[in-house]
């Protein structure tokens, strides 16, 4: 297993961004080619989950969209595509994974928010 | 074909160039040492007999261990033969991962995952029958019709049945060469190779 790790660590980029987690609101600014155009989009959510490890490593950010319906997307964090990540408020949560946002609309789905004194 | 014995170590995925996330797997080719050179004159044909992965010596019969002695090595687990080699290997030559340098393409033989006795559904990709009402009973995995009635009377050879599925030899041609690291004889290719972890296979030109 060993061997596979160094593969993965040989391909691995080194990327600098903040240190998110579950229950952070972030927006994530994705490079999206249409043609010979690029241009930034940005996804501004909920982090739901990170999974996995090195360059298989996964986040997933949920927001509402427009006409109150969730929208999950799924971003691999080595993606060359994702041009930064912002940390816009950090939440305060008891678990990795907080699944349980899925089942909850408006006022519940709030997250409190955590106060970093720096 | 020319080529080497080597071992599944697992997969992974990697980004490529354009930015698309291609699965691929990891196997440890070779280094491989000729143990034998078969030539036209003595043996009836050309060929060229490599072994893989260190063996201990009290595991080996005396047989192997004296035909491992011939060509100077230690004793090994995996020998096979090669036809078409082009360069000129001698006895106790060792080969190694960068034969592949210059392949774009390669092939990988390997023992498929051993699934048991199966039923048709899972062996063959029959649908079954996809109602469990309407009067179906026990016939949710059903493999339906084996042919017709009185005529022929009988059900034609190698009509697609349950049975032994995997733990067979599978060939996968043309997989995509990603990267060759000669210092640690890894071969990485695009998608995935038959067998499981630790698996040995046979990667070909």
């Amino acid at each position: 297993m060993d061997l596979l790790k160094e593969v993965e660590n040989s391909f691995e980029v080194k990327k600098e961004y903040p240190n998110f987690k579950s229950g952070d609101t972030i927006s994530v600014s994705y490079k999206i080619k249409e043609g010979n155009k690029e241009r930034i989009q940005v996804f501004k959510g909920v982090v739901i989950q990170r999974k996995g490890h090195g360059i298989t490593e996964t986040f997933t950010v949920r927001k509402m969209s427009s006409n109150n319906v969730g929208v999950e997307r799924i971003f691999p964090i080595q993606s060359p595509f994702i041009d930064s990540i912002e940390i816009n408020k950090h939440g305060r949560v008891r678990r990795a994974r907080i699944y349980y946002l899925r089942g909850l609309t408006g006022k519940k789905a709030r997250i409190k928010e955590k106060k970093i004194i720096k | 074909m020319p080529g080497l014995i080597g071992k599944k170590i697992g997969m992974t995925s990697v980004f490529s160039a354009d930015g698309k996330n291609i699965p691929c797997t990891v196997i440890e080719a070779g280094p491989c040492v000729v143990t034998q050179v078969k030539t036209a004159d003595k043996d009836g044909y050309n060929a060229l007999q490599i072994a893989y992965d260190e063996k201990k010596e009290k595991n080996t019969t005396k047989a192997m261990l004296g035909h491992f002695k011939k060509a100077k090595t230690s004793p090994k687990k995996r020998i096979f033969e090669f036809s078409d080699y082009k360069d000129d290997w001698k006895l106790g030559d060792t080969i190694t991962v960068d034969i592949f340098k210059d392949d774009v393409y390669v092939d990988v033989v390997g023992i498929s995952k051993g699934k048991g006795f199966q039923g048709v559904v899972k062996r063959y990709n029959f649908r079954g029958v996809n109602d469990a009402t309407h009067g179906q009973h026990n016939r949710l995995r059903a493999p339906g019709s084996l042919g017709a009635s009185s005529y022929p009377s009988r059900v034609f050879k190698g009509m697609r049945m349950a049975g032994q599925t995997g733990n067979v030899r599978v060939k996968v041609t043309n997989l995509q060469v990603i990267k060759i690291d000669v210092e640690k004889n890894l071969i990485i290719v695009k998608g995935s190779v038959p067998g499981s972890k630790g698996s040995y296979l046979i990667v070909e030109k």
